[in-house]
């Protein structure tokens, strides 16, 4: 069994409205495993995102107890979670988030330049060419199109040779065919880089190539699939 | 990837907009360097007017007017005169190292001034005039070939106005004298250039005003014992004494109430600078939420925000304030002939007097400027939520 780099024990996350206060997610204990590829799955509001934003420290859980590379980050301060995030972890957003002014492979450097990484420009390079987007590093995000935007999120988000990759619905605005070959990208350097992956997908055809998926409702966990 | 790129880059987006933003700065700078280097120009160019007077002290009659812009404010008329026994009396002062008598009279001329009538003032002077002003020039001619003789110098503008040359005879209007133009100063800068001077005796002969002086200047071997002296020369009965610093101080006064208006103007056209700058990046910030969210997603602290945002500020300040200073130096010509316009006394040389250590101090403020410009933007964005921010456009 490979160590275990998260491990979430009754994790809860809570937003406060006037009237009530709303759980989000409610005493989720998972273990994510190094080199694990889990797909998160569920309705809409069933606490998929929320899950993902805590696992990925980007921002405080309101109880429980969570620990990234066997530290706590349970109560540590935002400034402690900027630390984690540049070391082990990063993410791929449905909207692909690309900065616009940025060309392609100015995106990718920019989490290297974040974490102060002495990674170069060619180190970067070879990550879009692994992509399949050599050909199109000086390009800006408004010359590129969706698929080839969410390759150069994937090198962007790999370049810093993170521990874990957060992708949040990476295939939403993409079509079928476009999803299929993101979904193999993220298996084929799953495979090859050793990273753990965590997707949320709504698409059941793409959770099958997941090692484990875990279904959320109102929440909670409600099953871990092999 | 450096962090200047990503601001540059930032700013290059809007283009419209960061170069309105860089134009309000501009022009704020450029009335900021504009004023401040009239500030500078005029003092300077009045300093030198007053140091090419030659003399320190000036002794008049009571109530005589003792500049050339006053008298003609005046009409040309309001001359007192004094005995020439005052002369007598002072230049046996010790502490006196030149003095000269003055005698000034004006004649209205219906012809002058393309016709429209202006007055002409005379001086008349005796040889002790040239000693206190050693640079004085003649541009022909040569100075009275007797103490009475009914010779004329003219001005170089008195001379030009006319179109005299040396050996011209020119005519007094309402004394019926005609005198002969003896010699043509060159150009000194000063209200010198528009005077006639004509011999003492002869001016005290033919104005009728015999033993009788309009002013006394006075140099001294020891420019520290002026208010001493001029304690001195107050007990003498129906002289005033001015001292440069008053003359200073009397034309500084004419131009103070613009000057206020005109410095309040340049900070509150700054004030409106810094409000615009803060405007455009908040805004520019609030429209990048989702990507200050991602940044932070990616690993950028609240201070490599902070530093993005600040920089775009910093940028847009320093190409406004270099900008500005371009204006304001290649356009300082125009700014002078619009306060020569404007200004009730303008000194003669250059009254926007724009140096080097006012485009480095200006620099320094523009950067300030940016600094204060960019704090809250720079804090609000630093402080944002990762999630809130990536969510905010769901």
């Amino acid at each position: 069994m490979s160590e275990i780099i998260i491990k979430a024990e009754k994790l809860t996350k809570t937003y406060k409205l006037p009237a009530e206060e709303i759980y989000a997610v409610r005493d989720i204990d998972l273990d994510i495993y190094a080199g694990d590829f889990i797909a998160i799955m569920g309705s809409s509001g069933s606490g998929k995102t929320t899950l993902l934003d805590s696992l990925g420290c980007l921002g405080k859980i309101t109880s429980g107890r969570l620990r990234v590379m066997d530290k706590d980050v349970s109560c540590v301060p935002e400034s402690a979670l900027v630390s984690i995030r540049r070391k082990f972890i990063s993410f791929v957003f449905q909207d692909f988030l690309l900065i616009p002014s940025l060309t392609a492979l100015e995106n990718v450097e920019l989490p290297l330049y974040f974490s102060r990484s002495r990674k170069g420009r060619k180190h970067c390079v070879d990550f879009l060419n692994r992509v399949g987007l050599g050909s199109r590093i000086h390009h800006l995000p408004k010359q590129l199109s969706g698929g080839e935007k969410q390759r150069v999120a994937i090198a962007r988000a790999l370049a810093s040779s993170p521990k874990v990759l957060f992708a949040d619905e990476p295939t939403g605005n993409l079509d079928s065919k476009n999803s299929r070959e993101i979904f193999e990208l993220f298996r084929k350097l799953n495979k090859e880089e050793g990273f753990t992956l965590v997707v949320i997908t709504h698409n059941p055809q793409l959770g099958e190539l997941a090692d484990r998926v875990v279904r959320l409702k109102d929440g909670r966990i409600i099953s871990k699939e092999e | 990837m450096k962090i200047f790129g990503i601001a540059y880059k930032n700013l290059n987006r809007k283009k419209i907009r960061t170069a309105l933003t860089v134009g309000g700065v501009a022009v704020a700078v450029a009335v900021l360097v504009s004023l401040f280097g009239f500030d500078a120009g005029y003092q300077r160019s009045l300093n030198n007017d007053i140091d090419k007077l030659g003399y320190h002290i000036l002794v008049t009659a009571k109530g005589c007017p003792y500049e050339a812009a006053t008298l003609i404010l005046k009409g040309g008329g309001g001359l007192r005169y004094m005995e020439d026994a005052v002369y007598k009396r002072i230049i046996k002062d010790p502490r006196i190292d030149k003095i000269t008598p003055q005698l000034i009279s004006t004649v209205y001329n219906q012809e002058s001034a393309q016709g429209r009538g202006a007055f002409t003032l005379y001086m008349g002077v005796d040889d002790t005039f040239l000693e206190l002003k050693p640079w004085v020039k003649f541009k022909s001619g040569g100075w009275f070939s007797a103490p009475d003789a009914e010779e004329a110098i003219m001005g170089y503008e008195a001379a030009e106005v006319e179109q005299r040359l040396a050996g011209d005879q020119i005519f007094v209007p309402s004394i019926n004298k005609v005198l002969t133009v003896k010699g043509i100063f060159e150009r000194t800068g000063t209200q010198d250039d528009g005077l006639v001077f004509i011999p003492l005796a002869t001016a005290q002969r033919i104005f009728d005003l015999p033993g009788k002086l309009t002013g006394i200047g006075i140099k001294l071997i020891n420019i520290q014992d002026t208010a001493k002296l001029e304690e001195e020369l107050y007990n003498e009965p129906g002289i005033q004494v001015v001292s440069l610093t008053q003359v200073r101080g009397t034309i500084l006064n004419l131009v103070s109430s613009a000057r206020v208006m005109a410095n309040s103007v340049a900070l509150i056209a700054i004030f409106i600078a810094v409000i615009g700058v803060t405007n455009t990046i908040l805004m520019s910030v609030f429209e990048r939420t989702r990507e200050i969210g991602v940044m932070k997603a990616l690993g950028a602290s609240a201070f490599d925000i902070f530093k993005i945002i600040w920089l775009e500020t910093i940028f847009i300040c320093l190409f406004g304030g270099i900008l500005g200073m371009f204006l304001a130096f290649f356009g300082s010509n125009i700014v002078e002939h619009i306060i020569r316009k404007t200004l009730p006394y303008a000194p003669s040389g250059k009254l926007v007097f724009i140096e080097l250590r006012l485009l480095i101090l200006s620099f320094v403020g523009v950067l300030v400027m940016g600094l204060v410009a960019g704090t809250y933007p720079a804090l609000r964005a630093s402080l944002m939520k990762p999630i809130e921010a990536i969510r905010s456009g769901e």
